[in-house]
């Protein structure tokens, strides 16, 4: 991995009793673009305005490129930030509110002219130079807002919620805009999202807060495919969890006793746990197959199998959600993609079915 | 649709009973204002007949040097204590929006009093104040002698100021001053880059008001001016204890023109201001 830029030690703030961020530490290197993910209230535009110097910290230390920023204050630090609301000056031109940090650190004129001109052609305003902000729509406010913050040239970028205001093409069209601008300059861009799509698509590493506290750190697929506890499972994407006795675990299978599933869950690999302790199984909607089951036939494979009746289906275009009823009454979610146009024998409501899944398909959470 | 549905709301313009309303308003609002305007061409002496178009009251006003010195009085009174007023009251109204502090429902409270008190006890405590606690010489040369009357224009036209600056404020992104200060802007030019373009339209209307409410005071200034120290609305009541004469028309005539011109800027700019800045929310 790259050279650290941003540290942050054991961060925590607190307003009056309660605590926004509870004991963060972080690291975050240089040229990456990191989202910190969380439902709101979770702690993470605390923590992002506490980068920024506009809230400071109850608590520990944040280094950036090694100097302790924790007191210094936002006019002083080599971090710019994308407000939620833009916060583009409604009284200023595009090129004066693209200028204005230029001309506080008394850039000369000439140069600042240049930068402006390059920093509007990379978020591709040129050509309205001249507009008031009134003139802009939401998205090109954001490219203002965008603008005015790379023209500085920060070590850090921060971005608040920057798409939660646009709309959803505008919102995927962005996506990808804000990840190839990101390459372009080589900033380290810090986003606070609470949209896990947009922090799984445009990210390289994503840590995920809840209740001030960071849960886990890791790769986009890593987050998604072994999720560290339950919070982390059922925040990212959809899940079905199962909670259950560790019954055996050896080095090359283990063995989950659930009630809630009627059965055992069998896994072709070892747990870090002690047998006997409660667990839960992450089983993803997607990685569970669905088989017709019919009157005599026999289980598509014996384990890892249940029968279940369909109870509700709901089609969303590309995939269809299921779910099904098992025996003990709970419902299990499961997605099919649709990829054929036509389906010779599709699944209806009331259907029996089978449901099955790979011995390696669920992840195992120890909390 | 038939013809007996009832009239939408501003189909009642129409109609003659609404019409006869709005006529009998506007008379009694505007009537007297439109005689002494009148008056002030009249030949005669005596404000009754009209004999007679004439400008000569405009030209005696402008010989009358005791009329002329108390008008210059009114407008420097009214310009000094309008600049202070509006200064310090958006300070308040900042400091009022941006921070707690203990006692600040007393403080709130306090600030609004001058709005409340009737006028002719804040005259008297004005005279009070100043013949016993503060006594002003009234020696000093001009405009210091108009010292005593610019502290008491101030004292009852900054809340006013206040509280349209304040109500302003509510409308402020916290975020506009935050993004300055991070593309590096200081205290200081953060407020002034910022915060002072969004006060502006109540900077506006509140200097608009404190002036003309200096410029019109009577009571609290008649308890405050001495001798020497006469604005126009003190001259003018002068004048009428001996005869209302067509110069005094001649002299109001010429006040309603600059207070309604003075409004009229004052409300377009505004417009202007607040236009834009709704705009680009």
């Amino acid at each position: 991995m790259a050279k650290t830029l941003i540290s942050i030690q054991n961060i925590t703030k607190r307003f009056g009793n309660f605590a926004a961020v509870d004991d963060v530490s972080l690291e975050i290197a240089e040229g990456e673009f990191f989202a910190l993910l969380g439902p709101s209230g979770c702690g993470k535009t605390t923590l992002l305005r506490m980068l920024a110097g506009l809230e400071m910290p109850t608590e520990g230390q944040i280094l950036i490129d090694g100097q302790d920023m924790s007191r210094v204050p936002p006019n002083k630090r080599p971090v710019n930030m994308v407000f939620q609301s833009y916060a583009v000056f409604p009284h200023m031109s595009v090129k004066a509110n693209v200028g204005y940090g230029l001309r506080i650190d008394k850039v000369a004129k000439d140069e600042i002219e240049a930068r402006v001109r390059e920093a509007l052609a990379l978020v591709k305003l040129d050509g309205l130079e001249e507009r008031k902000p009134d003139q802009l729509s939401g998205g090109q406010r954001q490219r203002v807002a965008l603008a005015r913050a790379l023209v500085k040239r920060p070590r850090v970028l921060l971005l608040d919620e920057p798409l939660s205001a646009l709309d959803a093409k505008l919102r995927e069209a962005m996506r990808s805009e804000l990840a190839q601008i990101q390459e372009k300059v080589g900033v380290t861009f810090v986003m606070v999202t609470h949209d896990q799509d947009e922090a799984l698509a445009m990210a390289t590493r994503c840590g995920v807060m809840h209740r001030g506290v960071l849960q886990q750190v890791a790769a986009p697929s890593d987050l998604y495919e072994y999720p560290n506890n339950r919070f982390v499972a059922d925040f990212i994407g959809s899940v079905n969890l199962f909670e259950g006795t560790l019954t055996i675990d050896e080095p090359d299978h283990a063995m989950i006793e659930s009630e809630e599933l009627g059965g055992p869950i069998h896994l072709d690999h070892g747990v870090t746990g002690a047998t006997g302790a409660t667990v839960w199984a992450a089983l993803r909607p997607e990685k569970i197959a669905m088989a017709h089951r019919d009157e005599g036939a026999a289980a598509p494979q014996e384990t890892n199998v249940v029968p279940g009746v369909v109870r509700h289906l709901s089609y969303l275009g590309n995939e269809t959600l299921y779910e099904v009823e098992i025996a003990c009454g709970r419902r299990i979610k499961v997605t099919r993609s649709n990829v054929a146009r036509y389906e010779e024998r599709g699944f209806s409501g009331g259907e029996p079915v089978w449901l099955s899944w790979h011995p390696r398909a669920p992840a195992v959470l120890l909390s | 649709m038939s013809s007996k549905s009832p009239p939408a709301p501003l189909d009642y313009l129409r109609r003659w009973p609404l019409r006869l309303w709005i006529a009998g308003v506007a008379f009694f609002l505007y009537a007297p204002l439109v005689t002494l305007i009148a008056f002030s061409f009249n030949e005669s002496r005596r404000n009754i007949v009209w004999t007679g178009f004439t400008f000569d009251w405009y030209a005696q006003v402008f010989q009358d040097d005791a009329l002329i010195e108390a008008f210059v009085n009114s407008l420097t009174i009214a310009a000094i204590s309008t600049v202070i007023s509006v200064i310090l009251g958006a300070l308040v109204a900042v400091a009022m929006w941006r921070f707690r502090f203990p006692g600040k429902p007393v403080f709130e409270g306090l600030l609004a009093l001058p709005i409340v008190v009737p006028e002719i006890c804040m005259g008297v405590a004005m005279l009070v104040f100043f013949s016993r606690i503060l006594p002003w010489p009234s020696d000093l040369p001009w405009p210091l002698d108009l010292g005593a009357i610019t502290i008491a224009h101030v004292s009852f036209s900054f809340p006013f100021v206040a509280v349209i600056v304040r109500a302003r404020l509510l409308s402020f992104n916290r975020e506009l001053e935050e993004a300055a200060k991070d593309l590096g802007a200081s205290e200081w030019r953060a407020f002034m880059d910022v915060l002072v373009p969004h006060m502006r339209p109540a900077l506006v209307a509140g200097a608009l008001l404190a002036f003309t409410l200096s410029l019109d005071d009577f009571v609290i200034t008649f308890f405050t001016s001495g001798p020497d120290t006469v604005t126009f609305p003190v001259k003018v009541y002068s004048m009428v204890r001996f005869s209302v004469t067509p110069e005094v028309n001649a002299a109001s005539t010429l006040l309603i023109l600059i207070t309604v011109v003075l409004t009229a800027i004052g409300l377009r700019m505004q417009g202007k201001d607040i236009a834009r800045a709704e705009g680009g929310a």
